[in-house]
């Protein structure tokens, strides 16, 4: 166990690399209620939803979800968060837990000019649990009426869990196709001794936060904190598609589109070491000798057995083949830029 | 569970004092979790009780290996180096590097079993 945002966390249950295989080929359970809420209503909640963040929300039905960056006036982040239109003038954001005081603070100063929006921190409403993973669909469709099948990607539907009214949305952190199902607290044991009994005989195993960061590595999902935050903008992060262009004005908007204009000085790059070495975040990275930033994220991949990273490179030199260095402990171990994302599911 | 036959130090490694092989313990691979790389030290190298001598590292974290006693590296257990995973499945039984001691004195310092299962407690 471990203290993550003032969570008590596992980070593993059986074995990190166990969990990770698990999610890969069969399915996994997350425990996530640590991740934060915070909702929008009010007539004028869509504005303030677009004015706060960098995708177009005007795109959402209601029951879909999207990614999207809560974005400072430099275009960088506050947090990067899901955006799902529970009704037309209601939206529930779900954001980091290292930043919900923060975000909900930013958030209601964001939405003061827009008249009839209120803001609420609506975290201890919800526990999350998250089973992700080839067998999700599966498992889940024992406990539950709801039609599964027809939930696309990044949208949701209410419905009921194990007799537990709750939201089901086939989002995740893994890459791996799955759901997250967002429960009261008081029913979250049941919804979760529910799905890992159901979930036995397709060998479903409980996941902790250690197999969901290497699995959200691989699938190249940015981490806030490591990825990207507030000294990194949208489109260095590498996440132009989340920025709703033809939507109009929203905080950070101008100089994102000026360093559109002008080009990027440093984008962020996947990369695979060559020398035999995990390059871990913080570690400094080297073009030609000389300091050229740090690795963001890195980690050795249970699945695809590869010690892999980002960073953030100069834009001259982020061509997937480029190589550079990286200073492990003192040791200089080679590396090179592959395009993300490192680990795409089989289609189907 | 520890060996009765080998020593152990604080840092959550064994040693075979009768062949000078040492690995980590158990308790230390239970710690790291699953296991990856391993930087070993050279045949020849001369360490202090105590000094850096290579690493481990699993997926979630790296730790260093220190020499459990003074001497020289007598041997290197490159297959192990290969596999560092077996260190998950028998940490006991994959031995690291073999170390002639240079004072012998030295081994009265380190821990036997039982108070090495004591401190693990």
């Amino acid at each position: 166990m471990e203290v993550f945002a003032g969570w008590d966390m596992p980070v593993e249950y059986s074995g990190l690399a166990v969990e990770h295989m698990a999610v890969r080929t069969r399915a996994g359970l997350f425990d996530v209620s640590h991740m934060g809420q915070v909702e929008l209503a009010g007539k004028d909640a869509l504005a303030a939803v677009q004015h706060m963040t960098s995708n177009d929300a005007g795109k959402l039905k209601i029951g879909q979800a999207q990614y999207s960056g809560l974005t400072t006036p430099a275009g960088t982040f506050v947090d990067d968060l899901l955006v799902y239109r529970f009704a037309t003038d209601h939206f529930l954001f779900v954001v980091n837990a290292s930043n919900v005081g923060k975000d909900f603070a930013w958030i209601t100063e964001q939405a003061k000019p827009f008249g009839d929006v209120s803001a609420v921190n609506t975290s201890a409403r919800y526990a999350l649990i998250a089973l992700q993973g080839p067998a999700a669909c599966d498992v889940l469709q024992t406990l539950t009426d709801v039609d599964l099948g027809a939930i696309a990607y990044y949208w949701f539907a209410h419905g009921e869990v194990a007799g537990v009214r709750v939201t089901i949305s086939r989002t995740g952190y893994t890459g791996e196709r799955g759901f997250e199902i967002f429960t009261p607290p008081q029913s979250a044991v049941r919804v979760w001794d529910a799905v890992l009994q159901a979930g036995r005989s397709a060998d479903v195993v409980p996941a902790g936060l250690g197999a969901r960061d290497t699995l959200r590595l691989e699938a190249a999902m940015r981490l806030y904190g490591n990825d990207i935050d507030d000294t990194t903008t949208v489109l260095e992060a590498d996440l132009e598609w989340i920025v709703g262009w033809d939507k109009g004005e929203f905080t950070g908007r101008a100089v994102l589109a000026d360093q559109k204009a002008r080009g990027l000085s440093r984008r962020i790059v996947g990369f695979e070491m060559v020398d035999r070495a995990i390059a871990r975040h913080g570690y400094d990275v080297y073009l030609d000798g000389a300091k050229a930033g740090t690795v963001t994220s890195g980690t050795q991949t249970p699945f695809m057995k590869k010690a892999i990273g980002m960073a953030y490179l100069p834009v001259a030199r982020t061509e997937p083949g480029t190589e550079f260095e990286v200073d492990v402990r003192g040791r200089r171990a080679k590396a090179r830029v592959v395009p993300l994302p490192f680990y795409k599911r089989p289609k189907g | 569970m520890y060996p009765q036959t080998y020593k152990y130090t604080n840092d959550h490694e064994w040693i075979d004092l009768a062949t000078g092989r040492m690995g980590v313990t158990d308790y230390a691979q239970k710690q790291l979790g699953d296991i990856v790389f391993l930087e070993l030290p050279e045949v020849g190298k001369t360490v202090k009780k105590g000094e850096q001598m290579g690493s481990v590292e699993s997926v979630k974290a790296v730790s260093e290996i220190f020499a459990p006693v003074s001497g020289t590296i007598a041997e290197v257990n490159a297959g192990l180096a290969e596999k560092p995973e077996s260190i998950n499945l028998d940490a006991h039984g994959s031995w690291m590097v073999a170390i002639t001691p240079a004072d012998p004195a030295e081994a009265q310092e380190l821990l036997d079993a039982a108070q090495y299962a004591e401190l693990t407690k």
